[in-house]
This record gives C-alpha cells, sequence and structure tokens, in this order.
C-alpha cells in the first residue's frame, strides 16, 4: 500500500506542476521515477516509453499506468493514474465555475477576445510544424490536404477520416513489407 | 442521457486520439461543437485557452471542462474517466498480451503513417475555429486587430517556439487594451 500512496503522490506532483503537455511531463517522470526512486532503470524506462508513444489515448495517463503497473501491479497502476488527473479535474473545475460565472463582464470578454485568435494560430502552428517534421513531399501532401478539406469543408466526422488513415496506413505496411519479401526471393532466385 | 451521450464521446475520444492532447482537439469540436452543441465556438476557443494555461494533460483539462459544461460535477468526472478507460484496457493488454519491441515497432510505424493526417486534422481544427466569433469583425477595415494578433502569434510561435502561455497572456492583454 506503501508504494501505491508514493506512486500517487509521485504523479500527482507532476499532474499539479506541469505545464506544456505530454513532452514536459516526461522528463519529470523520469527524474522521479528513475533518478530519484529507482523504481525502473533508465534503458527500460525509455524503451516502454517508446511503446506508449505510439498508442492513441492521454499520454500522461498512459505512461502513468504503465509505470505504476510495472512497480505494483493493478494497484499501482490505478494510483499512478488518480495521481496524475485528480489535479488537472480540480483546477479546470475550480477555474470552470469561476469563468462560467464571470465570462460575461465586460473586462473579461476583452481579454478572451484578444486571447481567441491566439488560440487559432497555437493550434495550426504545431500541425504545419508536424507536416515539415513529417517529410511530407508534393505527392504525400494529398494526405493533410485532403483530411483538412473533408473535416473543415464536408464536416465529415474526424472519427472517420481517422479510421480511414489507419486502415490506409495499415494497408500501405503490409503492402510494403509484402514487396520487401518478394524482393529478397528474386534475390534469392538469381543467386 | 447525457451522461450517456459524454461517456460515449469520451471513449471514442481516448480510442481514436493518435499523436496527443491537440490531436484530439478536432475530435472534440465536431463532437462537443457540431454534433451535441455542448458549447459554442467561443466557449470552445476559451476552453482550449484555458485548458492550454493550466497544468496537467491538455487532453484531461478538456474533459473535465467539457464534461462540466454539458453535465455539471458528476459530467465532468465522467468525461475524464470515460477518456481513460480505453487507456486502461490498452495499456493492460499491452502489459499481458505482446510487450515487446517488435509490436512497439508495428505501432510506431502506423504512428508514422497517421502523421500526416494527424497534422491536417489539427489544421482543420484551427481553420474550423477561424470565424466571425473568434475573430471580431473580420475584414471590417479597420479593425483587424484579431487577423494580426493571430499572424504575429502564428510567427512566434511557428518561427520562434516562443511560450504559449506567454504568448495567451501577452494577448490577453493586448485585447484588454485595445477593445
Amino acid at each position: 500500500m506503501k508504494t501505491a500512496f508514493q506512486l500517487f503522490f509521485t504523479f500527482f506532483k507532476i499532474g499539479a506542476f506541469t505545464l506544456g503537455g505530454g513532452y514536459a511531463m516526461l522528463s519529470m517522470v523520469e527524474k522521479a521515477v528513475v533518478d530519484k526512486k529507482k523504481w525502473i532503470a533508465s534503458d527500460e524506462f525509455w524503451d516502454m516509453i517508446a511503446i506508449i508513444q505510439s498508442l492513441p489515448g492521454v499520454f500522461a495517463v498512459n505512461t502513468a499506468l504503465y509505470v505504476g503497473h510495472k512497480i505494483d501491479g493493478r494497484k499501482g497502476a490505478i494510483a499512478a493514474m488518480l495521481g496524475a488527473i485528480i489535479p488537472s479535474i480540480v483546477i479546470i473545475l475550480l477555474l470552470a465555475t469561476v469563468f462560467r460565472e464571470y465570462r460575461d463582464l465586460p473586462v473579461v470578454e476583452r481579454i478572451f477576445k484578444g486571447i481567441r485568435p491566439c488560440v487559432v494560430a497555437l493550434i495550426l502552428a504545431p500541425s504545419l510544424r508536424m507536416i515539415k517534421s513529417a517529410k511530407i513531399t508534393w505527392k504525400t501532401a494529398i494526405i493533410p490536404i485532403a483530411t483538412v478539406l473533408l473535416i473543415w469543408l464536408c464536416k465529415i466526422s474526424p472519427a472517420i477520416v481517422i479510421l480511414a488513415a489507419i486502415a490506409g496506413s495499415l494497408a500501405y505496411a503490409l503492402v510494403m513489407q509484402k514487396k520487401a519479401k518478394q524482393a529478397m526471393e528474386r534475390k534469392e532466385d538469381q543467386a | 442521457m447525457i451522461y450517456l451521450q459524454l461517456l460515449w464521446v469520451f471513449i471514442k475520444i481516448g480510442v481514436l486520439g493518435f499523436g496527443g492532447g491537440y490531436a484530439m482537439l478536432s475530435l472534440i469540436q465536431h463532437e462537443v461543437v457540431e454534433n451535441y452543441a455542448w458549447m459554442n465556438t467561443t466557449e470552445f476557443a476559451d476552453m482550449v485557452a484555458i485548458s492550454q494555461m493550466t497544468p496537467g494533460p491538455i487532453s484531461i483539462n478538456m474533459a473535465t471542462y467539457v464534461g462540466y459544461t454539458a453535465g455539471g460535477f458528476p459530467g465532468s468526472l465522467l468525461a475524464s474517466f470515460a477518456l481513460c478507460l480505453p487507456s486502461i484496457i490498452m495499456v493492460y493488454l499491452i502489459i499481458r498480451l505482446f510487450m515487446n519491441k517488435k509490436s512497439g515497432t508495428l505501432m510506431a510505424n502506423l504512428l508514422k503513417g497517421l502523421k500526416p493526417a494527424i497534422a491536417g486534422l489539427i489544421f482543420a481544427a484551427g481553420l474550423s475555429m477561424m470565424n466571425g466569433q473568434n475573430f471580431v469583425q473580420i475584414g471590417k477595415g479597420e479593425n483587424n486587430i484579431s487577423i494580426v494578433i493571430c499572424v504575429l502569434a502564428f510567427v512566434a510561435s511557428y518561427f520562434f517556439k516562443a511560450n504559449p502561455i506567454l504568448l495567451i497572456v501577452l494577448s490577453g492583454v493586448v485585447g484588454f487594451f485595445v477593445y
């Protein structure tokens, strides 16, 4: 039980004090779990982060569940997850209550009139940076463009677009695998 | 009824939300603004700003906020729990069934293939928020401050990787003095 409590408080602290999302959190988790508590070895930690990163869902929650389970089984997983999300829930509930009460005040409205276009910029910028890092060429640019048009203009559910993208991505991976295999066999035949 | 809807919406987002909190924006927006109309587009923008500025995972912040708006205190707990539920099952399966590097590589390849679509998804969420409600008096000649704020924030974020919280605070200050 003691370990579960420690896990809860470790992730509670991380959840309460990390600004800037999943990746900012990661170095704090590493510091707490690998350096300070020595619960997990460094290489094992990064191996499992590599797997967790490709899962859907909340990255911080996935990490908490995995680390928690590794250290203290099911009990640890739930303790770590609750620690990671409770600060968020408490802070947002407080803010939402206050904000919904005062959002019609002229001062608040003026401030948020300035903030809203900034939020739009903060959404557009990382998506373009992502396109850059995904090394998209003129040929593959059709994918993000089609996605944008389907969702923004045709109002198609993003869920459907994601499912189609998963199917396409899997098919592509399988075709590439098959091609590689055939090329190998051809080489063997020639030899 | 609203609780069932919240549960279903956030379980779906937990299953399909590849690529982090921002990638979920489009999914959340479609359900919350267009499908169920729990919020209008300005409320949605305000919620994103608040979720971005507060500590903790942005998607949990958004789920709590949406849940609270749609279904009060129980709604907020339910939405956050629903978002975590697929994670609990998936991580458990990964630990039980195939916790090895090979399947990890398969998932990583899948995510790599999804990346261009995810980028498009996030961009679409931004475009959908670019409207007359969030951009004050767009195209009315002298008052194009919204566009100026958006362009400056974009340049600061894209080219100079400026801190998003700082940018939100600064544009709030600008809004206070200008409007």
